[in-house]
């Protein structure tokens, strides 16, 4: 038998005709960026079931508070967290053109925002425990609301944890243009997380308070 | 012995540890095993696991057989037996078919594409390990189970563990707790691997490998992955919710504080129902390989058979409320998911057919791999029309949670899954070992796990007809039921003879098989192209290819598949 190193030979010297030509450079989609839209749409499953628990149960709770008479906008923090989507791009896209720099700045902002957004939900569910009585065993809405806006908490806890040490990276010097493509994979995940709060701002904040 | 890679290729021999190598201490090679990331090692490491977890599970439902051969028998209690079939059930879909069916994907999937590992190799080994100590934690149970409380053993709510059964009041002690946690982390592994698996098909192919020259077997792993995906974190979230509601005061499935015993069966269902194609798409994929190459033909309808694959995948979403008819839903919801499920039936049919075309007019070997194929194929379609059947609301309303519906689901993962992994298992050995598994041994093991096959689930299909309900752990003699089960039990016999076989069959073979050489089959796609066993970075020098048969080109210079495609 012959090795596998082979079959380019033997199709040339024995084909009568030659087979169709391989596209040279043969270039596939980047392992980094496949990898992330997957853990993406497997997360936003995770996250489905959590919506879809918080909706099936608006409007039964056995007891009060509920939603209406406790919940208010945090207009603020979502501007943050919305507004740290777009300095995650203008960063990615500093990198991308080797102005490191431009890049730890807007980097920087993104981190500040995301670490606000976080001090934000803090406040809220402070004021939620200790003045409006509202705790993960209160009600089916205490139950449904801690776990769905914990769970987006956690993940934009673990996306400023990542900023974070791209960050601390990036002031050791570590961080170059070549590492543009990491950069702007670890940006999809941000995003994804801002895109999950749109869906949780509406949720929780618009659909339930009616 | 030839010590340098380059020698070692030059005399074909790189997949073939050196003397140096065999004299490292045991520790050492053990060592290796433990940190490696070489998709091949944890491929068979999950498929080992699997067998290993194969027989406790088999162990456990030959107990229950054994319980249910004559009427009022007394071997086990009736809490025992509870544990027995919950983890019996548990097993043999997280700890056995989960493991085998991902460690021959990972095995496999980089070899077929002419990729020296998966895209992830890390993130493969963490799978497994999360897999492993998961797999420890369900057993582990019977020790730890009892907890603070000291009540309760193994879990013992069945594999779907409705609520509110798994709330605390019903629930004390740990046992649920390592039902979830065991789970979760099985699952979580299972996920990572399902990324790494659709990033390798999508990154890693060899020059000249387009998607539609790509395996069948490839593009389901791709489908499968696809699935996991999207179908196991619905499980893993509703096991954290459990969790909140067991350890923190929540009341997802407190039904005394307003919560849903309902919302639970629905979430379990949208992983449970995809799972089940989770663990037969695999099956298609090795169908797909194995009855081409004995039936000396090119797959009939390679892009049918893919495109069916997906239709599979997407419809098998958005059926997972017949598990559920008896429930009382409205009726447009039962008819919505009749129809969705009865819709199933329309790309299944057309990849039996297609398998079927497949071997039409070909040269038909029957070898072991096809003989397990062949009864696959039947089996399966039986599978299939009892599915239909159950999947008629009001059928199911008579026949729910009875053993028709044991015999049914059996039909699925022992006579079409079970049996694709046995072909699987003597197809590729002789590329995983270098030896050939024996052929008359292989014979006796398919006629005894087939004869036993039909004796238990045929049987059962008629115990559960006459209306033998699923899950007692004991029934009175006088209701038609005796003889069915006596024979059911007999044939547990004759399966577990075929898996001693193999066992045997297994060991002989390593020890003295005869030599594989690279292509004891004559096949076609990549992975027959290197040694057996394959080096660790798989091929000397990247392969291309040009056309779905590449080894076929190598071959017949003269007539070339790519002319065709």
């Amino acid at each position: 038998m012959s090795s596998a190193g082979e079959f380019r030979i033997g199709a040339i010297t024995h084909g009568i005709d030659a087979p169709p030509p391989i596209a040279d450079p043969w270039v596939l989609p980047s392992r980094g960026r496949a990898g992330m839209i997957a853990l993406i749409i497997t997360d936003s499953t995770f996250f489905l079931i959590f919506v879809a628990a918080y909706v099936f149960y608006i409007g039964k709770s056995l007891t009060p508070p509920y939603p209406r008479e406790v919940l208010s906008y945090p207009i603020l923090n979502t501007i943050c967290l919305l507004s740290s989507s777009l300095t995650i791009v203008v960063a990615a896209r500093a990198l991308h053109q080797g102005a490191i720099r431009r890049f730890a700045v807007w980097w920087f902002f993104t981190l500040a925002l995301g670490v606000e957004f976080l001090i934000g939900t803090g406040r809220e569910w402070h004021r939620l425990i200790y003045q409006a009585g509202l705790t993960l065993r209160t009600n089916l809405f205490g139950t449904t609301y801690y776990s769905l806006v914990g769970l987006h908490a956690l993940h934009v806890t673990i996306g400023a944890s990542a900023i974070a040490l791209v960050m601390g990276l990036t002031w050791s010097g570590a961080v170059t243009q070549k590492h543009a493509e990491r950069i702007e994979v670890l940006s999809w995940y941000w995003h994804f997380v801002d895109a999950v709060w749109v869906v949780v701002f509406v949720t929780v904040y618009v659909i339930s308070t009616r | 012995m030839a010590g340098s890679i380059e020698e070692r290729i030059a005399l074909g021999r790189e997949g073939i540890a050196t003397a140096a190598e065999l004299a490292q201490p045991l520790a050492g090679r053990l060592h290796e095993w433990i940190i490696t990331v070489d998709h091949k090692r944890l491929g068979l490491m999950y498929i080992g696991g699997g067998l290993f977890y194969f027989m406790v599970a088999g162990l456990q439902a030959s107990t229950i057989r054994l319980q249910l051969a004559v009427p009022n028998a007394g071997i086990v209690s009736p809490q025992v037996f509870n544990r027995l079939l919950t983890l019996h059930g548990t097993a043999m879909v997280f700890l056995v078919g989960m493991p085998i069916l991902i460690g021959f994907f990972n095995y496999l999937v980089p070899l077929m594409i002419g990729a020296r590992d998966l895209a992830f190799p890390r993130l493969n080994s963490f799978g497994y390990w999360l897999w492993f100590f998961g797999a420890l934690l369900l057993y582990f149970s019977y020790i730890g189970g009892g907890g603070l409380q000291g009540m309760g053993s193994a879990p013992a709510v069945g594999w779907f563990a409705y609520a509110p059964l798994t709330e605390t009041p019903f629930s004390r002690g740990n046992s649920t707790d390592y039902w979830i946690l065991s789970i979760f982390l099985t699952s979580v592994g299972s996920t990572a691997t399902a990324i790494n698996l659709i990033t390798t098909a999508f990154t890693m192919r060899c020059p000249g490998m387009t998607l539609n020259k790509m395996p069948v077997l490839v593009w389901l792993a791709v489908v499968d992955a696809g699935l996991m995906l999207v179908a196991l974190p619905p499980l893993s979230a509703a096991q954290v919710m459990l969790l909140l509601d067991r350890y923190m005061g929540a009341h997802f499935f407190d039904t005394q504080a307003g919560g849903s015993a309902l919302l639970w069966q629905h979430f379990f269902w949208i992983f449970g129902h995809p799972e089940v194609y989770v663990l037969v798409i695999p099956a298609f994929a090795f169908a797909s390989e194995i009855i081409p190459v004995f039936s000396r033909k090119v797959i009939f309808g390679y892009e049918v058979m893919v495109a069916a694959s997906c239709a599979i995948g997407f419809i098998s979403l958005g059926v997972w409320a017949h598990h559920m008819f008896s429930v009382g839903m409205t009726p447009a919801g039962n008819a919505f998911f009749v129809t969705s499920t009865m819709l199933v039936g329309i790309p299944t049919g057309i990849k039996i057919f297609n398998w079927l075309a497949t071997m039409w007019g070909g040269r038909i070997r029957l070898r072991v791999p096809m003989l397990f194929s062949i009864a696959f194929l039947f089996q399966f379609l039986i599978s299939g029309l009892t599915g239909i059947m159950l999947a008629v609301a009001p059928f199911d309303w008579q026949l729910t949670d009875t053993y028709f519906v044991v015999a049914h689901f059996h039909y699925v993962l022992i006579g079409a899954i079970l049996f694709m992994i046995f072909a699987a298992v003597y197809y590729w050995f002789p590329k995983a070992t270098g030896k050939m598994l024996d052929e008359r041994l292989g014979q006796f093991h398919f006629w005894l796990f087939f004869f036993g096959f039909h004796m238990t689930f045929d049987t059962l299909h008629l115990a559960g007809l006459a209306g033998m309900p699923r899950r007692i752990y004991t029934y009175q003699p006088g209701r038609g039921f005796e003889e069915l089960n006596l024979i059911a039990s007999i044939g547990v016999i004759l399966q577990g003879l075929g898996v001693i076989t193999l066992v045997y069959n297994v060991i002989r073979s390593l020890a003295a098989g005869k030599s594989a050489g690279r292509d004891p089959w004559d096949a076609w796609t990549l992975e027959w192209s290197t040694t057996s066993p394959p080096p660790e970075y798989n091929f000397p020098e990247v392969p291309t290819v040009h056309s779905r048969r590449p080894l076929w080109d190598l071959k017949h210079p003269a007539d070339p598949d790519w002319r065709y495609e």
